[in-house]
């Protein structure tokens, strides 16, 4: 009977615990009514995370409407929106010329990626070529760069991964990199190079923190500023791809307007990119 | 009367059904996952090429250029399957033997939970434990940039497979008749000698059975590895940073698509098959240790 008894309170609880879960959905209301339909995106796979953040801010002002996103790379990205297979093109570059005649580009996002050592690390400071040559393997002990007699272990992220491709493309080392691990996240890798004197690293620059150190590059040290500045070299823009001369439909152009609105910002900050300077 | 029998009768039916339906959950999910498995491994293989995709020595799945190559993986895989056991068989072994057949009991009584708490922690914990004790430990003392490499991975698996092989051992030596060792004892044999040429061979398929435990265990594993080995597709070294089998598939499925995503449903595949081995294997010795 005692078993019984428990047994029907425990789903009592559980079942109290997730009607509890139900109702916090229900109670947000409010913002633009009558805007419903969908926007389709599609592109880089860097801005994953961005565009869930900027999804997300969106759809809780318009619950009717709804984004899709579609990984498919810059290039993809870019092809689709000027074939019209989707409304916005996402790429985690700039447009070339010849891309430049249909279509308009538009940055939504900085792309700021810290260069981060141990902080008994005594280098201060690397150039863009040192960085290149280190993770190419072609430099391999931090004498060489001004620090302590040791050998570098360059610490990366994951095939597929935004920062990764991103850090590699600007720094010219695609699929020439000689990591001595791949990590599956940003806190990963922080905490490995944290823990290793030895390690170099990359991150976005929103999650680092103080428990490692970042090195300027080329003198110039990475904030919010010298990256809406250009002034730091390791970051690269998120642009928003769009038929020049096209409409974009109710939606679409609604959600664009958000995503490029100072309104965004915060969305932007939390997703670990740097906002545009307006 | 009758009808309470009637009734009982029909309870009775229900529970059968019920109990059947239970026993098909089961199957049903080994089949499902054994057929989705094979459906969504087999096109990259088919457009990779099954010598290429088994055989290759490079994986780089995002490279402009891609290459699938999973020989670095299964290597890994095997090599550090192999050395946790060398490792963690005769320590475990000796472990079983001592709460078996040793021990006092007081102390039998503190040691046996202190296995089994062993083989109940998490395997995130032991990855945790050997990133932050094992990782800059294996760094300092070899002089090595980093730690994270198929050493450390070996010594972090050799020390996960120990629990199953201590408690299998445990009871296969536990089921060793009495009189055996009382014969043993008769003709004048020490303790050391009785169990190392009476009960061990007389326990020896119970034995293997908890080293092809030990193995599927090792197998497995991803969490604690792929915090320990660095997960760079490395042809196995031991001071280098290697990928297991496990680990390809974690490491990269959060951001594949396309091909990249494919070929990691059939490294799974490839692993699930390794794992379907150990299996028989461990069947089979189950089965001759009855007879």
């Amino acid at each position: 009977m005692k078993k019984i008894l428990s047994l029907i309170l425990a789903i009592g609880i559980t079942a109290a615990a997730l009607v509890g879960c139900g109702e916090e959905k229900t109670e947000s209301n409010g913002g633009t009514e009558g805007l419903s339909g969908t926007v389709s995106t599609d592109g880089s796979t860097s801005m994953e995370t961005v565009i869930e953040f900027l999804k997300e801010g969106f759809t809780e002002k318009n619950k009717n409407v709804k984004v899709t996103y579609n990984p498919t790379g810059s290039s993809a990205g870019i092809q689709a929106v000027s074939e019209g297979r989707c409304d916005i093109g996402l790429a985690s570059r700039d447009l070339k010329d010849d891309e430049k005649a249909e279509l308009t580009g538009t940055v939504v996002a900085i792309d700021g990626i810290a260069i981060i050592v141990n902080k008994e690390n005594g280098v201060k400071n690397l150039t863009l070529e040192q960085i290149a040559k280190i993770y190419k393997g072609e430099i391999t002990n931090w004498k060489d760069v001004g620090g302590a007699d040791a050998q570098i272990a360059c610490i990366g992220r994951e095939a597929g991964s935004g920062t990764r491709d991103g850090f590699e493309s600007i720094t010219e080392t695609e699929d020439a990199c000689k990591y001595s691990q791949e990590l599956t996240s940003t806190g990963d890798v922080i905490q490995t190079v944290a823990n290793n004197p030895n390690a170099i690293g990359y991150a976005s620059l929103a999650s680092v923190k103080d428990t490692v150190k970042a090195v300027t590059v080329d003198g110039v040290e990475a904030t919010t500023e010298t990256i809406q500045s250009g002034e730091y070299k390791v970051q690269r823009n998120f642009v928003m791809v769009t038929k020049t001369g096209t409409e974009l439909s109710k939606v679409a152009q609604a959600f664009f307007d958000f995503a490029t609105s100072g309104e965004a910002d915060s969305l932007i900050e939390e997703a670990g990119a740097v906002p545009v300077k307006r | 009367m009758n009808k309470a029998k009637k009734l009982l009768g029909l309870f009775e039916k229900t529970m059968h059904i019920l109990f059947a339906a239970c026993g098909l959950v089961a199957v049903a999910f080994v089949l499902i996952i054994t057929g989705y498995l094979i459906i969504s491994g087999l096109p990259a293989i088919k457009e990779i090429g099954l010598k290429e995709f088994l055989l290759g020595k490079v994986w780089a799945s995002t490279a402009t250029d891609p290459r699938f190559g999973i020989l670095p993986f299964i290597c890994t895989s095997v090599y550090g399957t192999l050395a946790a056991i060398v490792i963690g068989v005769p320590v475990g072994l000796l472990c079983a033997i001592f709460l078996a057949k040793m021990a006092p009991k007081k102390i039998a009584a503190v040691f046996r939970p202190a296995v089994d708490l062993l083989a109940g922690i998490p395997s995130v914990v032991y990855g945790l434990v050997g990133m932050i004790l094992l990782v800059p430990a294996v760094r300092e003392a070899f002089g090595l940039a980093d730690g994270a490499n198929l050493f450390s991975a070996i010594i972090v698996l050799a020390i996960m497979i120990l629990p199953s092989i201590i408690s299998v051992s445990e009871t296969a030596l536990c089921a060793v008749p009495k009189e055996y060792e009382e014969a043993s004892y008769a003709l004048g044999a020490t303790k050391t000698e009785t169990v190392f040429k009476v009960v061990l061979p007389a326990a020896k398929s119970g034995i293997a059975a908890a080293v092809v435990l030990g193995i599927g265990r090792a197998i497995g594993e991803a969490m604690a590895v792929m915090m320990v080995a660095g997960n760079v597709a490395n042809m196995p070294s031991l001071f280098k940073s290697v990928r297991f089998l496990t680990t390809a598939v974690a490491s990269e499925m959060a951001y594949s698509s396309g091909l990249q995503r494919q070929a990691l449903f059939s490294i799974a595949l490839v692993l699930f098959i390794f794992i379907m081995l150990i299996n028989v294997l461990l069947n089979f010795v189950i089965k001759r240790e009855k007879k």
